[in-house]
């Protein structure tokens, strides 16, 4: 039998701040064991428990996109006892994970349709590896039209500023950057993420669209996309939980007869709706 | 074959027990304090205790357990797993509603894609030697959930205690294996008469009329119902329900080290503890007793049946005997029936 709850061992090969906070930390982990790279197959929005030997464990959603090889990439806010030990980590060294887990973003229903992905803050991780994914080339062509709305509280909060540079070059993908507070070299738009959302949405027809930031910002975006005619169906987003095992049995992230870890995270508005509203 | 087992031979046939396996079985450990532990001597095992006081899942799933120890080696730890399950097991003695909630563990820790380990191995390895309740207690309602007093399933071998000797039925191939044991006599016409006549009084001292049918459809409305506000009310959140209770699994799991050396252990968890679901912003999804107290309730008797076809509730009543304020489960589930059934009639809010 294997056993699901061991951690695969992997190296920090290169760790970056990724904000002017200083509470975001983005580590690039490369594989140990050829092995473990090879059977390590995932799409974007699964995630992974990080593993701190005397620390304990973190579940983090994957980075990097799947068209990415060699390494796997986690953006960690430091917030607890793992999450700082994460920060505090040398190049070099050893990081265990257990993963790929969860069900990850329905690209098989993306297929072919539009794009519109709306994150703020932080949570911008998973988003980024589902826009990483179809903008390499051997997938660009599985969906049509790509929106990005970004927003965060402050330009030095964005995460992965440069590569948001890169992704405003591109005209096969359309990027809407928002801060609360711009600064005098800010060149996007000033205003939170639902009334952007109102102001350059797409047309929701044909269109899937995918969320994740904070509560507050959810909350408020919900009724927009609904204005904007998005069908429940067509909403998703992906829930943080206290999750422990990740894999469906110790009972932390149960909500209704769901668990985040292994039905989840990512889930559409159609399921939420059903459920009690233990998130 | 009908055999039985003459109180006087059980000493010599523990004895053996002990020699061939790991024997997990009841012992006392102080007044009021009855565990499944791994016997080391016959006179350990208690076989009186109608519900010992810690269920038998026990055996499986330890309260506190080490999933694996880790050294230091180098600048970095290295791990090593926990020490495997390596002789055979005997559980002997676990009443019908607790190997009924062992099967019920089961369902969860085997699963599609991941199995735990931990529990399944301990579970391959064990022979079960069921003891029927010839004297189920006023909070014993297993007949209600699907169960009773003289519930086979699920074990191996089962015991009847018949005053001078155990009643013994060998009823699956594990357990068939135990037919040469020479402790086991051939039992009369007689013995098989008194088991039959102890089995009908123990059905009738137990509780089969708590709400337990159509539970799961009556809650699938109630998500919101102000029927919560109030049941979580004298609940203190001690969380001794879910401890006690034979079909709850939730765990923790946590490093226990100094520096790198160490070991991650998992242990019982709770729903009704107000920091199980707290997240570490401060944001915490089930603030209050009421949305706790419907994750236990509802979990048992909507999202387990919705799950794996089965109410996660054996009826064995330790949380109603050990609850500090009275808290009876089948007092929950009348009132949720009856709330449904007003609401039907379009009285209820």
């Amino acid at each position: 039998m294997k056993n699901p709850y061991l951690p695969i061992p992997m190296m920090l090969k290169k760790a970056q701040i990724e904000t002017s906070d200083r509470l975001l930390r983005t580590l690039e982990l490369g594989f140990k064991n050829k092995e473990d790279e090879e059977s390590f197959r995932f799409v974007p929005g699964q995630f992974c428990e990080l593993s701190i030997l005397g620390k304990g464990e973190s579940p983090l959603g994957i980075a990097s996109s799947p068209t990415e090889q060699g390494f796997l990439k986690f953006t960690v806010n430091k917030a607890g006892v793992v999450t700082t030990a994460l920060h505090h980590i040398e190049e070099g060294s050893e990081i265990g994970i257990r993963g790929p887990l969860g069900n990850g973003y329905p690209i098989d229903r993306f297929e072919g349709k539009n794009l519109l992905v709306i994150g703020g803050g932080f949570a911008f991780t998973t988003l980024r590896s589902l826009v990483a994914y179809y903008l390499h080339p051997e997938n660009r062509a599985k969906v049509k039209q790509i929106t990005v709305i970004y927003g965060a509280r402050m330009p030095g909060l964005l995460l992965y500023k440069d590569e948001l540079l890169e992704w405003e070059k591109r005209n096969d993908l359309k990027l809407v950057t928002t801060v609360d507070w711009g600064d005098k070299d800010w060149k996007g738009k000033v205003g939170l993420v639902p009334n952007v959302l109102e102001e350059v949405a797409p047309s929701s027809e044909d269109t899937y669209a995918v969320i994740c930031g904070p509560p507050i910002m959810i909350k408020f975006t919900f009724p927009k996309l609904m204005a904007l005619r998005f069908p429940n169906e067509r909403i998703f987003t992906s829930l943080e939980k206290r999750m422990k095992c990740g894999i469906g049995k110790c009972g932390r992230c149960n909500i209704g007869h769901l668990y985040v870890c292994k039905d989840g995270p990512v889930f559409s508005y159609a399921q939420l709706e059903k459920l009690p509203k233990d998130y | 074959m009908k055999l039985k087992l003459d109180k006087k031979d059980v000493e010599n046939f523990l004895k053996g027990l002990i020699e061939g396996y790991d024997l997990y079985a009841p012992a006392q450990l102080t007044e009021g304090v009855s565990v499944f532990k791994k016997i080391d001597r016959p006179e350990e095992v208690n076989l009186t205790q109608p519900v010992t006081q810690k269920p038998a899942k026990e055996a499986f799933f330890p309260q506190s357990e080490v999933m694996f120890r880790y050294e230091e080696a180098g600048n970095r730890g290295q791990v090593i797993s926990a020490e495997q399950t390596k002789r055979d097991r005997i559980l002997l003695g676990a009443r019908p509603c607790d190997i009924e909630a062992i099967s019920i563990i089961e369902k969860v820790f085997t699963g599609e894609d991941y199995t735990d380990v931990y529990f399944l191995e301990k579970r391959k390895k064990t022979t079960i030697i069921g003891l029927g309740c010839n004297h189920p207690l006023s909070t014993c309602f297993c007949s209600s959930t699907g169960g009773g007093p003289f519930h086979r399933a699920g074990s191996d071998l089962f015991f009847t205690d018949l005053g001078e000797a155990y009643f013994v039925e060998l009823l699956t191939e594990k357990g068939t294996a135990f037919r040469e044991n020479k402790f086991f006599k051939e039992a009369d016409p007689k013995d098989l008469a008194l088991l039959k006549e102890l089995e009908d009084k123990a059905f009738q001292k137990v509780d089969g009329s708590v709400p337990v049918e159509g539970i799961e459809k009556r809650l699938d409305l109630m998500i919101e119902s102000p029927f919560w506000d109030s049941i979580h009310e004298k609940c203190i959140g001690c969380g001794v329900c879910t401890f006690l209770c034979p079909t709850c699994h939730c765990f923790d799991m946590t490093d226990e080290a100094v520096n790198l050396k160490g070991q991650r252990v998992r242990n019982w968890d709770s729903c009704l503890f107000p920091i199980y679901s707290l997240e570490t912003s401060g944001h915490n999804p089930r603030p209050t007793g009421r949305e706790r107290t419907r994750q236990r309730l509802m979990h048992k008797f909507n999202y387990f049946p919705k799950n794996f076809g089965r109410v996660a509730c054996v009826g064995c009543g330790r949380c109603i005997l050990y609850c500090p304020v009275q808290f009876d489960i089948r007092e929950a589930l009348l009132y949720a029936s009856a709330r449904r059934a007003k609401g039907l009639k379009g009285k209820s809010r």
